[in-house]
């Protein structure tokens, strides 16, 4: 199943096909499931502030939710494909452990003056191997409370696991305002590294 | 905060298209604008809004199936044993919020005089319910949190008959699929025939202990709190057994129909 290399040959493919794909399912699910539950959000804000109109989907409350619940589907499926392959093939513990605070700390301080190495595309940093690990967990509490919203009543224990209804609401709400900024962070990175763009279209 | 859905739900139809038009001009060719821009629909341009897929229509059927297939999948997932939670009575929220798709001056006034609740379709027996007889029937009570499809909830108490019990009691035919209901708002929606047997689906004739006011849906509401607020039909003039699906007011206007929690 994984095209994984465990050593590197120059030639070598860095983001195996099935990783591209993955990647890309989701840089279209995000901004849908996104974009749509902005506008869900607006129907009944939880806090003083609204999302502006413009750079919401849907166009009313009904088309929003039509979208985030057709979305959620692209997002959840490749979710799971992603964390099945990564599990199975041993790829996470290879590709993201260890990682520590200590590590990405000092990765961090290297980056921001310019001198974090990246001429080994094949192994994540310590502040990459934080920032995809935790992107994975937000997902999967971005999904485990939108379930919850969904389906307070089937889903009760999930429910009660998230402290009720109206705190589900919240979480899911953080757990959105922080994808939002590892979006950010990414496209920023993606900017600087642009070398990176073609790899993950390629592979190599 | 909750609001009538008047202001939140739909955008103004006609601002809406004057702006996609402008948008969607300068993309299209000139000897196609005109055919392509005459058949734009509302509900195309709310489709397109936020993104530049160009074709409105056929997105628009996607989403409608993939909505069909939620409710399959919401009929599936439904476990007719599964309560929702209740509440201690400090929990209520004061003042339940009022919610309709017209304002609180607007609801119906309904004279119980000359009230009868009409039952029709796949029931043995057909006569109508007037209010004192349907409050000799056996009563239950429940403290439940009302969920809306904008997100917010409100925790109520309502009391009345319990649905299944009615629906035995006039001979439905509870192998149906759904059950219609018409209300004196010209609201109508429907549910499934599951919902309508789980134990915590009332027809609730009373608002925290007293006769259901106009605001909260007199003279009578089915209250289910395994589905979210618009499937909650309030003013219930008539409901009928069937087995095709009776579509909603909302339902047919693009939100989910099964809209369960």
């Amino acid at each position: 199943m994984s095209a994984d290399p465990p050593t590197s040959p120059s030639s070598a493919v860095v983001y195996p096909r099935w990783l591209r794909i993955s990647h890309w399912l989701n840089a279209l699910a995000v901004p849908l499931m996104m974009g749509s539950g902005w506008r869900i959000y607006d129907a009944a804000p939880l806090f003083a502030v609204s999302i502006p109109r413009e750079v919401t989907l849907g166009g009313w409350l009904g088309g929003a939710l039509q979208w985030h619940f057709a979305a959620m589907w692209l997002l959840a499926g490749n979710g799971l494909f992603y964390l099945t392959v990564n599990l199975v093939g041993g790829r996470l513990f290879r590709r993201f452990f260890p990682v520590s605070p200590r590590g990405v700390l000092a990765d961090a301080v290297l980056a921001l003056r310019g001198r974090l190495r990246h001429d080994d595309p094949g192994r994540y940093n310590q502040v990459q191997r934080a920032a995809y690990l935790f992107a994975t967990l937000d997902l999967v509490v971005l999904a485990m409370s939108g379930l919850v919203l969904w389906k307070s009543v089937q889903f009760a224990v999930l429910r009660d696991l998230l402290g009720g209804y109206e705190a589900a609401r919240l979480v899911h709400f953080v757990a959105m305002v922080l994808l939002a900024g590892f979006v950010a962070l990414h496209l920023v990175m993606v900017a600087l590294v642009p070398r990176t763009l073609p790899r993950m279209i390629r592979g190599r | 905060m909750p609001r009538p859905k008047t202001d939140a739900a739909r955008p103004d139809a006609g601002s809406i298209l004057k702006e996609a038009r402008k948008l969607l001009a300068p993309r299209l060719a000139e000897p196609s604008r005109r055919t392509f821009l005459g058949s734009l629909t509302l509900g195309g341009v709310a489709m397109l809004s936020g993104c530049s897929l160009n074709d409105g229509d056929q997105v628009e059927r996607a989403l409608a199936a993939i909505s069909r297939f939620n409710d399959r999948v919401q009929g599936w997932i439904f476990d007719p044993d599964a309560l929702a939670p209740t509440y201690p009575a400090a929990m209520i929220t004061r003042p339940f919020p009022f919610n309709a798709f017209y304002g609180i001056d607007e609801a119906p006034a309904v004279d119980e005089a000359g009230y009868a609740l009409e039952v029709s379709g796949l029931v043995a027996d057909k006569r109508g319910w007037r209010l004192g007889e349907l409050r000799a029937l056996p009563q239950v009570e429940q403290i439940t949190r009302h969920i809306c499809v904008e997100g917010w909830s409100a925790i109520g108490r309502w009391g009345g008959v319990r649905f299944s019990d009615f629906l035995k009691r006039v001979g439905a035919d509870t192998g149906a699929g759904y059950i219609g209901f018409k209300c004196a708002d010209d609201y109508y929606t429907s549910i499934d025939m599951a919902t309508a047997l789980h134990p915590q689906t009332l027809l609730a004739l009373t608002y925290d202990g007293r006769v259901l006011p106009r605001e909260y849906g007199f003279p009578m509401k089915l209250r289910m709190p395994t589905k979210l607020g618009y499937k909650n039909p309030k003013h219930i003039r008539a409901l009928f057994v069937t087995n095709s699906n009776p579509g909603g007011y909302w339902e047919d206007q693009g939100y989910n129909w099964f809209g369960g929690s």
